[in-house]
């Protein structure tokens, strides 16, 4: 029998016990734990998120308003209009954004969130955004949330005053590493639209990517960077390469260092709602959402995200009835 | 009948080259959690729609995938 490991006592004390974060320096130790820790990491995490958190899990469907020739070039990501992506642009017209609402209310989720790939938005997405909000509110009950890129303090009390309840906009990746990821803005921008969202009282979801490159450092360091941030929500996506993206050829991350990953997030914010989001299905495959669920994670995104297809939403629902996880309700969440 | 489902697909509709080229089985085990890209009649690049429970894919000349 194996000792437990330094940082899993310390992880114990400090944040199943205070619900205290652990710091960038810890964070690289629970990422560097050996395979055969990794079920006792994953049980504290579980048991972290159960303290703090509570057996709920928060279910939520994304679609996408706007899709691809965004002008960024992030490259993870196949709607940037600077790379030879198959992926043609299209807007969404009302009476499919609230058919989006519907199929992802009917799955019992309390979020829906309206997603554009653009910089920031411009009065005609605004626009769009405003009547879909008001199509949606006159026939689905279900949080709103956007993603619309960067934002002005005026675009922020727009949003605000349309009954935006969220907004999503992630950091991608740690600070050091972020020119690697994105050249044409800089992570201090990014930084200044989660300010703004917060300070106008938005709820704040913001996560990243992991598996694009980054050491185990830069890993613990974009926790370490969201948990400063304080979001209400983080969104762990696993880089899914895209074909014609300048990281389309990077393979997959291995489900044991996705694993870690996900109880180091949870350990990082023991507090906050931490999403599956994606590339969880190639990242994880089959085992991996009930390993996930068991190990920090607290919300999915059901059915298919932006540009590709997810888990059949009933086989999530199936399994959070198995594991006995409520799905947040939506009354909870207002 | 439509034009997709006589078997004449002359293109991968997932990275666009033609069919009888090279292996396409990894295009296929992608496929799985991936709509069409690209017309398999033409080669077009299609527009697709995602939404949380279904998607479509429409090729400008030859209609819906």
């Amino acid at each position: 029998m194996t000792d437990v490991a330094e940082i899993l006592e310390v992880a114990r004390e400090q944040v199943l016990g205070s619900g205290r974060g652990l710091s960038e320096a810890q964070l690289v130790e629970v990422l560097r734990l050996p395979g055969e820790d990794l079920p006792a990491l994953l049980e504290l995490a579980h048991a972290v998120r159960l303290k703090w958190c509570g057996p709920e899990v928060e279910v939520e469907g994304i679609v996408s308003l706007k899709t691809g020739g965004c002008p960024e070039d992030c490259h993870f990501c196949s709607q940037s209009g600077q790379f030879t992506s198959p992926v043609r642009a299209l807007w969404l017209d009302v009476a499919a954004l609230v058919e989006a609402a519907k199929q992802t209310a009917a799955t019992g989720a309390s979020e829906f969130c309206i997603v554009a790939a653009v910089r920031g938005p411009d009065e005609r997405l605004l626009a769009q955004v405003r009547a879909g909000i008001e199509a949606i509110r006159a026939e689905v009950d279900i949080n709103i949330a956007c993603s619309l890129g960067m934002l002005t303090q005026g675009q922020v009390d727009q949003l605000v005053e349309m009954g935006v309840h969220r907004y999503n906009h992630n950091l991608e990746a740690a600070r050091s590493y972020f020119p690697q990821v994105v050249t044409t803005h800089s992570f201090e921008e990014r930084w200044e639209t989660c300010r703004l969202v917060r300070a106008a009282g938005m709820e704040l979801c913001c996560g990243g990517l992991v598996g694009m490159g980054e050491t185990l450092e830069q890993r613990a360091e974009l926790a370490a960077q969201l948990a400063q941030l304080q979001p209400d929500e983080v969104p762990l996506n696993f880089l899914n390469p895209r074909p014609g993206t300048p990281f389309g050829a990077l393979p997959v991350m291995g489900p044991a260092d996705a694993l870690r990953t996900v109880a180091a997030f949870r350990l990082a914010m023991p507090h906050t709602i931490l999403r599956y989001a994606g590339g969880r299905e190639i990242t994880l495959g089959e085992l991996g959402t009930r390993e996930g669920l068991l190990g920090g994670i607290n919300a999915v995104i059901v059915g298919n995200y932006l540009t590709t297809l997810g888990r059949d939403a009933d086989d999530d629902l199936d399994l959070l009835a198995e594991l006995q996880m409520p799905i947040k309700e939506l009354s909870k969440s207002l | 009948m439509t034009p997709w489902s006589d078997g004449a697909a002359a293109y991968c509709d997932r990275c666009g080259e033609p069919v009888c080229d090279r292996d396409h089985t990894e295009c296929l085990a992608h496929r799985e959690m991936e709509p069409p890209r690209y017309c398999p009649l033409c080669r077009r690049r299609m527009v697709v729609q995602v939404l949380p429970r279904r998607w479509s894919a429409r090729c400008s000349v030859h209609g819906e995938a």
